[in-house]
């Protein structure tokens, strides 16, 4: 069975429910909780703040939601990637259909300079966990 | 072991096996097939050697009219945010659409570069952030890349003579199709970036290379093949400084029999000569890291190419984790051959990988081979043409203009004009002397009305550009070769007469003075007579 590649560090965290024919799976006990060093490498990444106990336990909920697809059994069944995946691959022409909206694109983008959208100087990266003022210190 | 020197000019090459008399012959240094080189620090006898290993990833920008997945133009230095689609901008209700062009483009050249091509291949989302990815992620083919497996060959010279050439293979790994990102200007004076999304989406060809190499000039080398088969495919126009091709290295040192050391990632290279210069630079610096008890970072860094040297790249810290997961909007990319060809599908839906390949215009290796087989001219000759832009189009049509042989043609085009055209960085399209022009003098020395001398004169002129011909050159130097041949019997008696002690010495068999008699008729006719006629009058005078 494949599980989602949400990284390598939560496959440790994803447990099999029991009621599967005939598979042996570990006893169904507490989901195991997400650690402080997989919510420091998600903050890393996706530059998400997880602010305090409930932004945690709304991503702790989220998982323990996703993990219902365990119950499923996919023994020798292919994983699928995408609903589309008998379907041709639609090949377009090589020709220009598109673009010059320039005028349009800006309309959202809060800061422009000359036709340019403004953004912050770069990456700028986070922290360490110890030199943040994150909730996750105190974890 | 047998010395591997493949004429790694790097100060840290040497040849390990020396033969009884010293030094090993040219003829034993020229290995072909690929071993690997083998570098040891100039000047040390004692610590055991290093082995340098470079991969290369490659980026060539698809030629193309539109983009990879949307319809907006492929166009160089067009006006900031022009040619971008709502696609290309990851605006929200929008869905990509594969341009059958990118498709076609990858199948020719994971063909040219011998792969095998995946009938099969899928799309996968690569996750990072950065202002000029507005979706977060790249659309790639991580999993399933549409070509696999090949090869590319090229050729070292083993000196800078290059009268030696030895080819070399470097593996391919893959190629896949994956999107551009956009372009950021940095303005550090306002503490901001702008991000100009022209380039957001358009098709690139990522072509990884297997650490196969071992020095800046392998790399380089080798970078200059792939440059000139996408240009002769038409699959990329892979110029670098246009940024249509961009090279990653990596680079590593070990010691022989030793596992491979910690490898850094070498990026902002921006010409092919800035590529050898970094990948030296890169394989000293670990060298002499490594020689002081210090280690390697598994870092990436960037290449100044002011300073020549490497330093580590500010943006990059920390191991990336892109968080790979499959294109949930692409379906399988389905290749055919003649094989599988489906018979009630629309042709415009069908790659076939036959039909391409039986369209695949004449490689560099095979547009070499035929120059030399065609003109008699040496292989390395061949090599000088297909490098220099142009070059073979302008010998060939001098060539058409002139009854001169192609071996002497040769000689004129590489040391007289290419040399030229090299001190003053001209291209050949800017080439002041055009083929007709060359062509025009070539013809003066063919019918014997110049000596090679003059002819060489009148290219000095000619270089100025002021529009007049060479015959006009000629009559205005008083140039031309004196065709009187009783005028120069009598100039040759005059010398004669005038030098009594060399005309002994080549009555008593010394005919290595005849040289200097024949120097003297060239002064007194101010270079206007021809040599091998003077050569013939004065020995038949002395010698009977």
């Amino acid at each position: 069975m494949r599980a989602l590649p949400l990284g390598r560090w939560l496959r440790g965290a994803v447990r099999a429910r029991s009621g599967g024919p005939g598979r042996a799976r570990p006893a169904p006990g507490s989901p195991q909780k997400v650690t402080v060093e997989v919510l420091d490498h998600l903050e890393h990444l996706a530059l998400v703040d997880f602010r305090d106990a409930e932004g945690v336990e709304r991503l702790q909920k989220a998982i323990q939601f996703a993990d219902q697809l365990h119950e499923v059994n996919t023994d020798g069944v292919e994983p699928m990637d995408s609903v589309l995946e008998d379907r041709c691959l639609y090949l377009r022409e090589d020709d220009v259909t598109e673009g010059n909206c320039t005028k349009e694109l800006l309309k959202n983008a809060r800061e422009k300079v000359e036709e340019y959208f403004v953004a912050p100087p770069g990456n700028i990266p986070l922290p360490k966990l110890e030199e943040r003022e994150t909730y996750l210190q105190s974890s | 072991m047998a010395a591997a020197v493949r004429g790694c000019g790097g100060v840290w090459c040497w040849v390990w096996q020396r033969g009884a008399g010293g030094s090993a012959s040219r003829g034993q240094r020229a290995v072909a097939g690929s071993v690997r080189g083998v570098a040891v620090p100039a000047g040390k006898s004692g610590p055991a050697p290093w082995v340098p290993v470079v991969g290369l990833e490659i980026h060539a920008q698809i030629s193309s009219n539109s983009k990879l997945f949307s319809g907006s133009e492929v166009q160089f230095a067009a006006p900031p945010n022009s040619a971008v689609s709502f696609f290309d901008a990851s605006l929200p209700g929008t869905l990509p659409v594969i341009n059958r062009r990118c498709v076609e483009a990858a199948v020719m050249t994971g063909l040219a570069l011998n792969c095998s091509i995946n009938k099969r291949s899928l799309f996968d989302r690569k996750h990072y952030f950065y202002a000029d990815l507005p979706a977060g992620y790249q659309i790639t083919q991580q999993r399933v890349p549409i070509a696999v497996n090949g090869t590319l060959s090229y050729s070292l010279c083993t000196d800078n003579k290059m009268s030696q050439m030895v080819t070399k293979t470097v593996r391919i790994k893959q190629i896949q199709l994956e999107q551009d990102s956009g372009k950021s200007l940095h303005d550090d004076t306002r503490s901001q970036t702008l991000v100009d999304l022209n380039r957001a989406g358009v098709g690139l060809m990522e072509v990884v290379m297997e650490p196969d190499m071992c020095c800046g000039e392998e790399a380089a080398a080798a970078v200059r093949e792939l440059q000139l088969i996408l240009q002769m495919l038409g699959s990329s126009h892979a110029v670098m400084a246009e940024g249509q091709l961009r090279v990653d290295a990596n680079v590593s040192v070990h010691h022989p029999g030793e596992p491979y050391g910690v490898r850094t990632e070498v990026k902002n290279i921006n010409s092919i000569r800035f590529l050898a210069k970094a990948v030296d630079y890169e394989i000293q610096r670990q060298i002499e890291e490594l020689e002081n008890g210090g280690t390697i970072l598994n870092e990436t860094r960037a290449f100044d190419s002011k300073l020549g040297c490497t330093v580590p790249m500010r943006d990059k810290e920390g191991k990336q984790d892109y968080r790979f997961m499959p294109e949930p909007n692409l379906p399988p990319l389905i290749l055919y051959d003649t094989k599988s060809l489906p018979t009630n599908m629309n042709h415009q839906q069908v790659v076939n990988i036959d039909w391409i390949h039986e369209r695949l215009p004449d490689l560099p290796s095979v547009k070499r081979a035929k120059l030399v087989e065609q003109y008699g001219i040496l292989p390395e000759h061949s090599f000088t043409l297909l490098n220099e832009d142009g070059l073979t189009e302008f010998f060939e049509n001098v060539l058409k203009h002139t009854q001169m042989k192609p071996k002497k043609v040769i000689g004129w085009i590489l040391n007289d004009l290419l040399s030229y055209l090299n001190q003053h960085s001209l291209t050949v399209k800017e080439s002041p002397v055009t083929s007709s022009i060359l062509a025009d003098l070539l013809n003066l020395l063919e019918k014997k009305e110049i000596s090679s001398t003059a002819a060489k004169q009148v290219l000095l002129e000619l270089w100025k550009g002021e529009g007049k011909t060479p015959l006009e050159i000629v009559k205005e130097k008083k140039l031309e070769l004196i065709q009187d041949q009783e005028a120069l019997e009598q100039i040759c008696q005059a010398v004669i007469d005038g030098q009594e002690n060399e005309v002994m010495a080549v009555k008593a068999g010394n005919h290595k003075v005849l040289n200097k008699l024949i120097g003297l008729v060239q002064r007194k006719t101010q270079g206007r007579s021809n040599p091998v006629l003077v050569k013939q009058l004065l020995e038949k005078k002395l010698l009977g």
